[in-house]
C-alpha cells in the first residue's frame, strides 16, 4: 500500500543533512512517495523507517509464477477492484483439470499445447494443467505430472497426499510447479514438500476466517508463495469471497490474504462452465480450473480476458498495413481507415457484410479512432498520403481511387493534391453500418 | 489478524422498474449494492431476459439463430407467441427494424398496428424498440406508443439527438422509456437530466448506455456501466440511479465469431451461443438489470448463471 509524501516524513530524521542530494528531508519523501528516489540514499534512516517503507513497497497482492519461461503463468500484483481506476495486470490463467488415470492424458496435453488463438496481435492459449491425484499411484501421478512438463506446460500437482506431491515436484524439478492443496490437516508436511522443491502452494479452507488463519500457518512454516483457495464453487460463493478477499488486499493491506486467488468453474455441461469461468476472468481470480477447452470456449473466453485486461488508458491497436477482405483483385476498392482495433473490427466486418471484396489499408495512429486522430492531427492529408505511398498501394490496386472515411470528408481536396500521380479520393459514409449499402451501389455503377 | 469483512456502505439505492401489467408484470432494479454483493445489501429483484423479435423476417441474424425462428419470424404474432408460449419469455422487445428507410421503410401506422396486434397476443411485458434511425424512430415510436398506452411497455429509445417527441410520446401514453446514450457516463447522466426536465418520472427510465459484443469494444460498456453504478451507490446521484438495460443481441450476432464457420475457433453455433451468453454475463456483472437477447440457449446459460448468482 503506497504512502504519501507527508506519510513518509514523519519517518525520515528531519535534519535536512543534504546528503541524499535533496535539499530538504520533505522533499526527499515526495521523491520517495513519486518512486524516484531510494531510502538507502539516506545514510540516518531508522531501522522503522526502513522496516515500514519496506512494506509499503510491496504488491497488496503477492506476485506467484507457475512454470518457467515464455509459457510461465503469472498471477497476482493487482492493485484495485475495478479495471478503469488503472487496470488489470495479469489476466486470469486457464488451466485444464486432467486426472492422472484418464486413457486421454496425451490428446489433452497436445489440445492444450494447441490451444493458441492469435487475436489483435496477442497469442493467447490455456495457460496450465492441473493434474489430480485419482489413482493414489505416487508414480502414476508423477508420470504424467512429466508428460505435462515435456510439453512445457506450467502444471499444477492436485492431491491432498504430501507423498504424492512429493513425486509430482520431483517429476516438475527447476519448473516451478504449484501444490494443490495444503488444508488444515496436512499443511506442515505439504509446506515442507514446496518449500524443499521450490514449488509454490495452494491453501485450502472452508470460509475467508479459516483461510486468514492457514495463510498465516503456512506463511510461519516458511512459505513465500501462496494461493488461495476458499473453497467457494458456486458463482455467488466466487463473487462474494474473491470481492472481499481483493478488497481485504488492495484496500486494506491485510497481509493473510494478499495473494493469487485460484477457482474452480468446473460444470457438467460446457456452455455453463464457460460462463461461470467469465465470473471469474471478471471477478478476480487469477487462475481458473476447467473441465473442457473446446475451440469454441477457449476464443470466447480468451478474448473477454483480453477484453477486461486491456489497460484502459490505451487503446487496443491492429498492425499497419493493407488487409485483404474477401479475395480481392486489383480492381477492387481500397479504402483506408485508422489502427483502433474498435475502427478496423467494425469496419472490416461491416465490409465482409458487403460481400464486396476490398482493400482495407490501415494506418497507425495510435490506436485513436478516426475523428480523434483527425482531431489530433494526426490523420491529416500529409500523413495519408505519405502512408500510402510509402506501402505501395499502387502495386496492390491497378487504379488510382482511394475512399476515405465519411467524417473526414473536409480532407479530400488537400489528400488528392498531396498524393499526386493522378489519386482521386472518394468520401465513404460516416458509419461503417453505411458500407454495404456504399460499397453495393459502387460496384454496381 | 483476524479477518474482518471488509464491507461497504453506499448512500445511494436504484429505483424500481416495474415493466408490463398483472401478474406477468416483471420488476427490475430496488438494489442497493453492486452487483449480487448481497453481503452487504439487498438485491430485491432478479435481473430480467427479454427475447428480441423483429416486425419483418431477419435477413441478417446468421444461421445458429434465424434457424430457432425460422418457422414463425415471418409474422411478428407468431413470433412473440412462439417466445412467451414455446420458450418461457418473461418479456419480449420488438423491434421496428422494417420502419427503417432503408429496410422496408414501414409507415409509423403501420408500425402501430404491428405493436396493437403483439400486445393483443401476449401477456408478458413488451419493449418496443425503433430501428435507430434517429429522424424516423420519432414519428414511429410516437405512433407506437398511442398503441400501446397504459399497457406498462418500455418504449425506446430516446437519444440525444431526437428525445423530445420519444419522452412526450413516452408520457403522454404512461409508458417506461429508455434513453440511449453513446458509451460515457455524463451523457448518460446528461440524457437522464434532459428527460426528466421534460416532466417525465425518473423512475420510469431505463438507461442504455450503449452496449457492444464481446470482442467488440464490450470493456468500454462494461467499465461505463461499472462507473454509473458506482456514481448511482456511492455518491448518491438521483440522475445516475435509474436501472440499466443492455440490448445485446444485435451486437453479438453481426460479430464474425458468431457466423464465420473457421475450424480453428470450433463450432459455429456453440460459439455464437457461448459468444452471446458471455457478453450478457458480462453486462450483469457491470450492472445491467435487463438483456435483450435472442437465442434461447444463450438465455438459458445466463439463466443458469443468473441462478447461481441469487442463490
Amino acid at each position: 500500500m503506497a504512502l504519501s509524501g507527508v506519510e513518509i516524513f514523519k519517518l525520515l530524521p528531519k535534519t535536512n543533512c543534504k546528503e541524499c542530494g535533496v535539499p530538504t528531508c520533505l522533499a526527499f519523501a515526495m521523491k520517495l512517495a513519486a518512486k524516484q528516489a531510494s531510502l538507502d540514499q539516506c545514510p540516518y534512516a531508522s531501522d522503522e523507517a526502513k522496516k515500514v517503507l519496506g512494506a509499503a513497497a510491496e504488491p497488496p497482492i503477492r506476485v506467484v509464477t507457475i512454470g518457467t519461461g515464455d509459457n510461465a503463468v503469472k498471477m497476482g500484483d493487482e492493485v484495485v477492484l475495478f479495471r478503469h481506476d488503472k487496470k488489470f495486470f495479469n489476466p486470469t490463467a486457464i488451466a485444464l483439470a486432467v486426472n492422472d488415470d484418464d486413457a486421454n492424458i496425451d490428446a489433452k496435453v497436445a489440445a492444450v499445447k494447441n490451444s493458441v488463438i492469435e487475436r489483435v496481435g496477442q497469442f493467447l492459449r490455456v495457460n496450465a494443467i492441473t493434474v489430480i491425484d485419482k489413482s493414489g499411484d505416487a508414480a502414476k501421478f508423477a508420470a504424467v505430472v512429466a508428460k505435462v512438463v515435456a510439453a512445457d506446460i506450467p502444471v499444477i500437482l492436485h492431491t491432498k497426499n504430501a507423498a504424492v506431491a512429493e513425486a509430482g515436484v520431483k517429476s516438475a524439478a527447476g519448473k516451478k510447479p504449484m501444490i494443490y492443496a495444503a488444508d488444515e490437516s496436512n499443511a506442515e508436511a505439504m509446506a515442507g514438500v514446496a518449500k524443499a522443491g521450490g514449488a509454490s502452494l495452494a491453501i485450502t479452507a472452508k470460509g475467508l476466517d479459516a483461510l486468514t488463519a492457514l495463510s498465516e500457518k503456512v506463511k510461519g512454516l516458511g512459505v513465500d508463495d501462496i494461493v488461495l483457495d476458499s473453497g467457494a464453487r458456486t458463482a455467488k460463493e466466487m463473487i462474494h469471497d474473491y470481492t472481499m478477499i481483493r478488497r481485504a488486499a488492495a484496500k486494506k493491506n491485510f497481509k493473510p490474504l494478499g495473494y493469487p486467488v485460484i477457482g474452480f468453474a468446473c460444470r457438467d455441461n460446457a456452455q455453463a462452465e464457460t460462463a461461470i469461468t467469465a465470473v471469474g476472468i471478471m471477478k478476480y481470480a487469477s487462475l481458473v480450473v476447467v473441465n473442457s477447452i473446446e475451440k469454441w470456449q477457449n476464443i470466447a473466453l480468451f478474448t473477454l480476458r483480453q477484453n477486461i485486461f486491456t489497460d484502459p488508458q490505451v487503446p487496443m491497436q491492429v498492425e499497419e498495413k493493407i488487409y485483404k477482405i474477401g479475395e480481392p483483385d486489383a480492381n477492387s476498392p481500397l479504402m483506408i481507415t485508422t489502427n483502433f482495433s474498435l475502427t478496423y473490427f467494425i469496419v472490416a466486418g461491416e465490409v465482409e457484410n458487403s460481400k464486396v471484396p476490398c482493400w482495407l489499408a490501415i494506418m497507425n495512429n495510435e490506436g485513436l479512432s478516426v475523428l480523434t486522430a483527425w482531431a489530433a492531427g494526426k490523420f491529416t492529408a500529409g500523413n495519408i498520403a505519405k502512408f500510402i505511398n510509402e506501402i505501395g498501394a499502387d502495386k496492390v490496386v491497378g487504379h488510382k481511387e482511394l475512399i476515405i472515411p465519411g467524417y473526414v470528408s473536409v480532407l479530400s481536396g488537400s489528400l488528392e493534391d498531396k498524393l499526386g500521380g493522378g489519386w482521386k479520393v472518394v468520401v465513404g459514409p460516416r458509419e461503417a453500418n453505411q458500407l454495404p449499402a456504399f460499397l453495393k451501389q459502387k460496384v454496381a455503377a | 489478524m483476524a479477518f474482518v469483512v471488509p464491507k461497504e456502505t453506499y448512500s445511494g439505492k436504484i429505483y424500481e422498474v416495474t415493466i408490463g401489467k398483472g401478474d406477468k408484470a416483471v420488476t427490475v432494479g430496488g438494489e442497493n449494492t453492486l452487483p449480487f454483493l448481497t453481503f452487504e445489501g439487498e438485491v430485491p429483484n432478479r435481473p430480467a431476459i427479454a427475447y428480441e423479435i423483429q416486425d419483418i423476417a431477419p435477413d441478417d441474424w446468421p444461421a445458429t439463430v434465424a434457424n430457432v425462428y425460422k418457422e414463425v419470424s415471418s409474422n411478428p404474432v407468431t413470433w412473440a407467441k412462439f417466445c412467451q408460449d414455446t420458450l418461457g419469455a418473461k418479456a419480449i422487445a420488438l423491434r421496428l427494424i422494417g420502419t427503417h428507410p432503408d429496410r422496408g421503410d414501414a409507415s409509423p401506422e403501420a408500425a402501430a398496428k404491428v405493436v396493437a396486434d403483439v400486445l393483443a397476443a401476449i401477456s408478458v411485458p413488451l419493449i418496443i424498440l425503433g430501428s435507430n434511425h434517429i429522424e424516423k424512430d420519432g414519428p414511429v415510436l410516437k405512433a407506437a406508443a398511442e398503441a400501446a398506452k397504459d399497457s406498462g411497455a418500455v418504449l425506446g429509445k430516446a437519444q440525444q439527438e431526437n428525445y423530445k417527441t420519444i419522452v412526450a410520446a413516452a408520457a403522454a401514453n404512461n409508458l417506461r422509456l429508455v434513453c440511449m446514450s453513446q458509451l460515457d457516463v455524463n451523457l448518460a447522466k446528461q440524457l437522464n437530466i434532459l428527460t426528466t426536465q421534460m416532466g417525465f418520472d425518473k423512475e420510469k427510465i431505463l438507461m442504455d448506455p450503449m452496449s457492444s459484443a464481446l470482442g467488440y469494444g464490450i470493456e468500454y460498456t462494461y467499465s461505463v456501466m461499472e462507473r454509473i453504478r458506482l456514481a448511482a451507490l456511492q455518491t448518491n446521484d438521483p440522475m445516475m440511479q435509474t436501472p440499466m438495460i443492455a440490448d445485446i443481441g444485435a451486437n453479438v450476432w453481426k460479430a464474425k465469431e458468431t457466423a464465420a464457420d473457421i475450424a480453428e475457433w470450433g463450432d459455429v453455433a456453440q460459439r455464437g451461443i457461448t459468444w452471446e451468453a458471455t457478453t450478457g454475463v458480462s453486462m450483469l456483472l457491470a450492472g445491467a438489470e435487463l438483456l435483450v437477447m435472442r437465442h434461447p440457449e444463450a438465455v438459458a446459460v445466463v439463466e443458469r448463471t443468473i441462478d447461481e448468482l441469487m442463490q
